[in-house]
């Protein structure tokens, strides 16, 4: 049992992270039906950021880590969503009108350019994420030790999630959001710049992801210039398993993913453990290749 | 003239579908443009909401050229269209869409006033406001994509096809609001297969065959003349 709960937590910590990440995913294509293959890359750099700008500002011992961790966070969550609108104009924007073939090579570029980049500015090695960073709580729950960090990353990621479903849901522009989504001609005529909820969508989706690197950081500890392509590559089967362009559907799928990998890890077998996710893609694009919450609705003409 | 085609060449991508076509709307008129399947009705009013591709000559809304506006900048100019094919969003619901519909509506009051307005218009859709707009009936997400183009409070209102695959009863009652929208002061310029019952409700209209316009004339010499008649009322 003790260990159950203990897996759990893990579990939803890592599931929360993956669910960030693959709503940048989902939200991309949502209105552009591209997958914006860059997007692991920018968690990446979110994950670099956190670190260096925690080392830079000097922020260890002067204030109380926690303080230092959310202050991080939120400035890696501007940059990177800067980095994620710049992105889109400097990739993507020029070749709105030239077909998806040519989006999808440039996507795959700008992936490169990013891994790239990392390499060239952190070089090449692995990194390790300051302790003095990384609080060292420890939570003393039915009698086991759960660290809080996990606790707090699963808070921040359920609260980051409840924010962007109410911005959704209940504002002009995150419906304006869904309705490009849904028609971006009807949409343009509704008076809405979609160019304009495009660039939103860039920020928003590449900011989370930043975030969801700074996680990354301070759970494992560990970061390294290629990390992006494999979260990236869970996050992305998250987002399928949920139903691509779904936004609900990316934080269930990501959740319900993280738990299926680290309760396998646990129960069946570790060495198994990526096996396990894509083991899931596949049986989802076999089975129900819309996701679990896609296309609830049929167009009627 | 309220709205001026004059001389437009328009079409999608590199392809010409519009050959220099001219018209005018002016202020309060119904005006209706009618012509075969593939004559450019559609392309003439998603030029002038600025969706398909303009190449020369010009589009003025009250003096104003639009023709080179982006599509959301024409609607904030008194311009709205309820697009063939309805194209509500499904997935969302009736209020919702009519939200949307008025985006460019800054000022909430204004807007709540306009949606008072448009449920007594179409009292169906006040029954059916939380409903997904996906699973409306074919007439009812008719009424929805021009009640959500009137959200916009239009000064012109392009109707494309408001009758398709419609049944003549729900025809009948959509032709009806479309002239009570007119006589609320809205300047329409519709697109129908129904050649007959747009003649009916219009001042005036134009034939249009292969992207030029052949012929124009009162709605009365229209529904009157031979070749029309053969043409496109079936008789």
């Amino acid at each position: 049992m003790d260990q159950f709960l203990q897996q759990l937590v893990n579990g939803l910590a890592i599931g929360g992270i993956y669910a960030l990440v693959a709503l940048g995913y989902t939200m991309v294509y949502g209105v552009l039906k591209l997958i914006n293959f860059a997007h692991g890359d920018l968690f990446t750099i979110g994950a670099y950021l956190g670190m260096t700008l925690f080392v830079s500002l000097g922020l260890a011992g002067k204030v109380p880590a926690w303080a230092a961790v959310t202050l991080v966070a939120v400035m890696v969550m501007g940059l990177v969503a800067l980095l994620g609108w710049l992105l889109e104009r400097a990739a993507y924007r020029p070749l709105r009108s030239a077909g998806r073939l040519s989006a999808v090579v440039s996507a795959l570029g700008a992936s490169i350019f990013f891994q790239n980049a990392v390499m060239l500015i952190w070089g090449a090695k692995y990194y390790v994420y300051p302790e003095t960073m990384r609080p060292d709580t420890i939570l003393h729950l039915f009698g086991m030790g759960i660290p809080a960090i996990r606790i707090v990353i699963i808070a921040a990621s359920v609260l980051l999630m409840l924010a962007l479903y109410w911005f959704i849901n209940r504002t002009r522009l995150g419906t304006a959001i869904r309705a490009a989504a849904i028609d971006q001609g009807a949409a343009r005529l509704m008076g809405i710049n979609v160019d304009r909820i495009i660039a939103l969508v860039f920020l928003i989706g590449p900011g989370l992801g930043g975030v969801a690197g700074v996680m990354v950081g301070l759970t494992y500890g560990q970061i390294s210039f290629d990390m992006g392509f494999s979260y990236g590559l869970k996050a992305f089967t998250a987002a399928i398993l949920g139903g691509i362009g779904n936004i609900p559907g990316a934080m269930l799928g990501g959740m319900l993913l993280g738990l299926i990998e680290t309760l396998g890890a646990a129960y069946l077998t570790m060495a198994w453990k990526d096996a396990l996710s894509f083991l899931v893609l596949i049986l989802i694009l076999i089975i129900r290749p819309t996701g679990i919450l896609g296309e609830r609705v049929a167009e009627k003409l | 003239m309220f709205l001026e085609l004059d001389n437009l060449h328009a079409g999608y991508g590199r392809v010409e579908v519009l050959h220099g076509v001219s018209l005018h709307v002016d202020e309060g008129e119904i005006v209706s443009i009618l012509g075969a399947n593939g004559a450019g009705k559609t392309t003439t009013l998603q030029t002038v909401s600025g969706l398909a591709t303009w190449m020369s000559g010009a589009i003025r809304l009250r003096g104003e050229d639009i023709h080179r506006l982006p599509s959301h900048e024409i609607v904030t100019r008194g311009l709205a269209q309820s697009p063939e094919g309805r194209r509500v969003f499904g997935a969302l619901t009736v209020l919702e869409n009519l939200r949307l519909g008025a985006f460019t509506i800054r000022d909430r009051e204004s807007a709540a006033r306009t949606r008072d307005w448009i449920f007594e218009l179409f009292p169906r859709l006040y029954e059916r406001r939380e409903q997904l707009a996906g699973t409306l009936s074919g007439g009812e997400q008719q009424m929805l994509a021009i009640a959500r183009a009137l959200m916009a409070q239009p000064r012109v209102l392009l109707l494309d096809e408001p009758s398709l695959g419609l049944a003549p009863l729900m025809v009948r009652a959509i032709f009806e609001t479309v002239r009570k929208v007119n006589e609320s002061g809205v300047t329409i310029l519709i697109v129908e297969q129904n050649a007959r019952a747009a003649l009916r409700l219009a001042s005036r209209g134009y034939v249009l065959e292969l992207g030029r316009i052949v012929m124009e004339d009162s709605a009365a010499n229209l529904l009157a003349n031979p070749s029309v008649q053969q043409a496109y009322l079936g008789a």
